[in-house]
């Protein structure tokens, strides 16, 4: 048993890993829906496992293949990402049973165990992300996880999602060149790819080479900045996320992103935090303008967007912008807001986009005027998209209350009242889209396409309904939510230099 | 009444509404045995409520639940005399509404009545939790779910306007409360390390007089249910919503929960004494004295009777708010006085507004000329209300009146005794006239409006006659026995 739980770290990896390149020799979709449900299952167990260890024990460290770091790859688990790796594994495995008939529905038969697979190295290549401590090993699952992306969006109906893939693959593209570049920048100067290590050299390289290590943080936000769809660089996600099949759409908005912005915090505190004055580079500065124009230029386009994805879309810019502030703010309550809606907001917009999913799949659009009376035909699904809307909102008892409170207190605490101010302002505007859908689907008179819908096999409910319930419960609960993302915080900020 | 301990008197009032809603749905083919739900989770309700009173009177302070959801942040109730009385106001016209309401819903043929006693009983359930919230955090959660529980009462009629009311409804509602309130609250907890509501308030010496007078604008506005001009402009709009619904919700439960919050907050966050001793509150005695008389002279150029009711209503709430400024203990007394007065005593003008559209489809005032001799209850329990509007005795207005002028002359401010004055006279002006037309003036002729069947009407409904005649007897009664709610309204303000 001993031997398992000493692999366990690499094991996260290699189990989504393996099972992709099987679940590429299948044939049959459903088998193949099988095979990946049961894949998806393993990570949680084992991300559970590693974050009891790590909450009891402290960090892991795990030598790929027995080679020490920094000749080999490490993986190190702390406790941000043993509670990234939760997220996303839990996340997957309660989308997971809604997968088959959404996908079955959208996707051609012979096409679906593709699609699987697909799937699966996404997931993989996500926790790879999220459990990697070598920066060029980070490199590589983000292009695993953006590759098997762009092939998961071509597959939508529409034709426009091939459009929107190869929008996305040019910008993804760029993006991880940009990653890359800086990477190889911080190894020019500190000759290490392993993050802990180069943290511990950086300081001293920093004073040599003070431009290149400015310059290597530069491309990496940037880099990065593309793949988390920081405005105004999320041009490519709102179609991405509108013509994507149902089921990726909902997978994408709850984890890449949120691993996107793990892998900020990682470089941003871990390494150049460590090494140097956090407060002193242009980090905070930069964040600040574009979260706040992300919350606010973001939401407002969701307001005025016809096709409920892109307007869940676009309300995702506008919600990472929440999750940037708190990193700008830098403060404990600050950085709790950020990290605790980073987790809030993956099940909220699970949630949201399982619900468009049940629409498309029973009344085959998600355009708002041809949803007139929906919530009475649908009135299940409908009743969890306007739950999971409330705590868009941040209405109170919501864990999206949660999230913003501690960003409120954040600001005050840094003494930014007009943030303070803003972030309430903008949260408004949710109320504007959100409203928005609920007066067409309730208070229209049923219309066409959605005359003879009704809620969704219990297989797709049951996930949509777990997500919808989380995402009130961690409104009252938070022990899991914000109370370790406070601790995590904690020890964010009790690393800086 | 019920012999139980009184932390599970809480947890039933905490829980009876939601069982209600939840069981209401499941007679929806029914509709007999739904009311019959609805009748019996609202007779609970009072009696549960009922049953607490005797605790409370004999200085007890029972609490129930403490949830902490983040640290300083608790989910808990505390009856104190103050939520005792909102909630003893509330569940029992509760009651009444339930009875009226079966009466008004089958009278009119409303469409989705299932729905509507839903969102009713929800709505009940977030007053008790309003009523008996023990912090800050408990009070909001339960306010923005009153907000979203009414939203779609007043949206009911799903028409254009009806829905154009509801978005207006909820931009004020929700935006004050996120934009103003959740603010106020972070601060409040940024300068006092609390939020529970404490006798004596919780920021004595925490902040500056400046800084208190703009927690409590942030506080004034913030709490939109309140209806301070210029946030008044979501309760006529509202107005579009079945009669039942404009008379528990917007002049009971909701506005009053607005209220309820404003003198919570003077009389448990602040502090009189600290807002008096800093000088923070005086601007407020301004804005709620602008908008008595403004809204009275509104109430007045309206034809529509709902209209006037829904601006006599805005004028009626900033009495409280005014009573609150004053800041003396005895004017207090008259603000928790004047909840409970103004209760009974506009849920029976717009029991009788609702009675006089079931019976005769009319809604404009020019329209009632002579309706008093075909509806004579109605009119009555009308002019009864009325009285009480203008605050002369024998009715319950009177009383909380007198205590704001009592608390006023104590501390020497004229300028709410010249308000007070002055908009008893608007109110005589905007009411007596339609007590006179119904009662003194002749019905048109038949010929003169063109003669059709529906104006050949009597009294309204059974259902709704007993609830209006009991609402009115309760008007009076509050009067010739004012010990209940007086004891409570001096147990909250200490003398």
């Amino acid at each position: 048993m001993s031997a398992i739980t000493a692999q366990l770290p690499g094991l996260q990896v290699v189990v989504p890993l393996l099972g992709a390149i099987i679940a590429a020799f299948m044939r049959r979709g459903t088998l193949a829906w099988a095979w990946a449900t049961l894949i998806t299952a393993f990570t949680p167990i084992i991300a559970f496992a590693l974050l009891f260890q790590v909450w009891s024990n402290g960090p892991i460290s795990y030598h790929m293949g027995g080679w020490p770091p920094p000749i080999g790859i490490e993986y190190r688990v702390d406790l941000l990402n043993a509670f990234v790796l939760v997220l996303v594994s839990l996340v997957s495995t309660i989308m997971m049973p809604y997968a088959r008939r959404s996908v079955a529905h959208e996707i051609d038969g012979d096409k679906q165990a593709w699609f699987y697979a697909m799937y699966l190295l996404c997931l993989a290549g996500l926790l790879g992300i999220a459990i990697t401590g070598d920066a060029f090993n980070a490199f590589v699952f983000l292009e695993i996880s953006s590759l098997s992306t762009y092939v998961m969006i071509a597959m939508g109906r529409d034709r426009r999602a091939l459009v929107a893939s190869y929008q996305y693959l040019i910008l993804g593209t760029i993006g991880a060149t940009f990653y890359v570049i800086g990477v190889g920048l911080l190894y020019l100067v500190t000759g290490s790819l392993n993050f802990a290590d180069i943290a511990a050299r950086l300081g001293e390289a920093s004073a040599a080479f003070p431009r290149p290590v400015l310059a290597g943080l530069a491309f990496l936000f940037v880099g990065i900045s593309l793949k988390l769809a920081l405005f105004p660089l999320h041009l490519w996600l709102p179609n991405a996320y509108a013509y994507a099949p149902s089921f990726a759409t909902a997978f994408l908005a709850a984890t890449a992103t949120k691993v996107a912005v793990y892998l900020f915090l990682r470089i941003a505190f871990s390494i150049y935090g460590v090494a140097l004055d956090l407060k002193a580079l242009p980090v905070s500065t930069v964040l600040y303008p574009l979260s706040i124009a992300a919350m606010f230029i973001a939401s407002i386009l969701a307001v005025y967007e016809q096709n409920l994805k892109r307007m869940l879309a676009y309300s995702s810019v506008a919600q990472i912008g929440y999750i940037t502030l708190g990193i700008a703010l830098m403060n404990q309550a600050g950085l709790t807001g950020g990290i605790v809606h980073l987790f809030n907001h993956a099940l909220i917009k699970g949630a949201l986009f399982l619900a468009l999913g049940a629409v498309m799949y029973r009344a085959g659009t998600v355009k708002l005027d041809d949803l007139g009376g929906i919530g009475r035909t649908m009135p299940l699904t409908f009743a969890a998209f306007v739950l999971a809307g409330m705590s868009l909102m941040g209405v109170p008892g919501t864990a999206g209350f949660i999230s913003k409170y501690y960003l409120i207190v954040g600001a005050l605490d840094a003494g930014k009242w007009p943030v303070a101010f803003l972030i309430v302002a903008s949260s408004l505007i949710a109320l504007l889209y959100i409203g928005r859908a609920v007066e067409v689907a309730y208070f229209r008179p049923v219309s066409k396409a959605v005359a003879h819908a009704k809620d969704p096999p219990l297989m797709m409910l049951v996930p949509m309904l777990a997500l919808t319930f989380a995402s009130v419960y961690f409104g009252i609960d938070t022990e899991l939510s914000a109370g370790v993302a406070s601790r995590i915080a904690e020890l964010l900020i009790g690393g800086l230099k | 009444m019920l012999a139980l301990a009184p932390d599970t008197l809480i947890m039933a009032a905490l829980t009876i509404p939601i069982i209600g809603a939840l069981l209401i749905p499941l007679f929806h083919n029914a509709p007999n045995a739904r009311e019959s739900v609805t009748l019996i989770t609202a007779g609970a309700l009072a009696l549960t409520v009922w049953s607490l009173l005797p605790h409370v009177l004999a200085g007890a302070r029972p609490a129930a639940i403490d949830l902490a959801v983040v640290p300083g942040l608790n989910i808990a109730f505390q009856v104190e005399p103050l939520g005792m009385l909102f909630a003893l106001v509330a569940a029992t016209l509760w009651l009444v509404t339930s009875v009226y309401s079966i009466g008004y819903m089958r009278g009119n043929d409303e469409p989705r009545q299932t729905s509507f006693y839903v969102c009713f009983a929800i709505a009940l359930w977030a007053t008790m939790g309003i009523a008996f919230a023990k912090n800050l955090f408990t009070l909001f959660i339960f306010y923005e779910i009153l907000t979203l529980s009414t939203y779609p009462l007043v949206a009911h009629k799903a028409n254009a306007e009806a829905i154009r009311a509801g978005r207006i409804y909820l931009l004020i509602l929700i935006g004050t409360s996120m934009v103003l309130l959740l603010p106020a609250i972070a601060w409040t907890w940024v300068l006092s390390g609390t939020l529970d509501f404490i006798p004596g308030g919780i920021l004595k010496d925490k902040a500056t007089p400046f800084a208190l007078c703009a927690l409590l604008a942030l506080f004034a506005f913030g709490i939109g249910k309140a209806a301070l001009m210029p946030l008044h402009f979501w309760l006529p709009a509202a107005m579009v919503a079945p009669t039942p619904v404009s008379a528990l919700l917007h002049a009971v439960a909701v506005v009053k929960a607005g209220v309820f919050t404003i003198l919570k907050v003077i009389v448990y966050t602040f502090g009189i004494e600290t807002l008096a001793y800093a000088g923070s509150g005086g601007w407020l005695v301004y804005a709620a004295g602008f908008t008595i008389i403004a809204a009275s002279l509104v109430a007045l150029r309206k034809d529509n009777l709902k209209a006037r009711l829904a601006y006599s209503t805005v004028s009626q709430l900033s009495y409280v708010i005014l009573a609150a400024a004053i800041l003396a203990p005895i004017s207090a007394v008259g603000a928790a006085m004047h909840i409970a007065a103004h209760a009974v005593s506009k849920i029976t003008l717009f029991f009788a507004a609702g009675s006089i559209y079931t019976a005769a489809h009319k809604t404009e005032i020019s329209e009632l000329a002579g309706i008093g001799r075909r509806m004579p209850w109605t009119m009555g329990a009308f002019t009864i209300g009325a009285i009480s509007m203008i605050g002369l005795p024998p009715t319950a207005g009177f009383l909380g009146k007198w205590f704001m002028l009592s608390g006023a002359m104590q501390t020497g401010q004229w300028l709410p005794i010249a308000i007070i004055v002055a908009s008893t006279l608007l109110n005589a002006a905007y009411f007596l006239p339609i007590v006179y037309t119904a009662f003194f003036e002749r019905e048109p002729a038949a010929h003169a409006v063109g003669a059709d069947a529906a104006r050949d009407h009597g009294e309204a409904p059974l259902p709704i006659v007993i609830a209006l005649t009991f609402t009115a007897a309760a008007t009076v009664g509050l009067f010739l026995f004012p010990e209940v709610p007086l004891a409570l309204a001096k147990l909250m303000a200490g003398v």
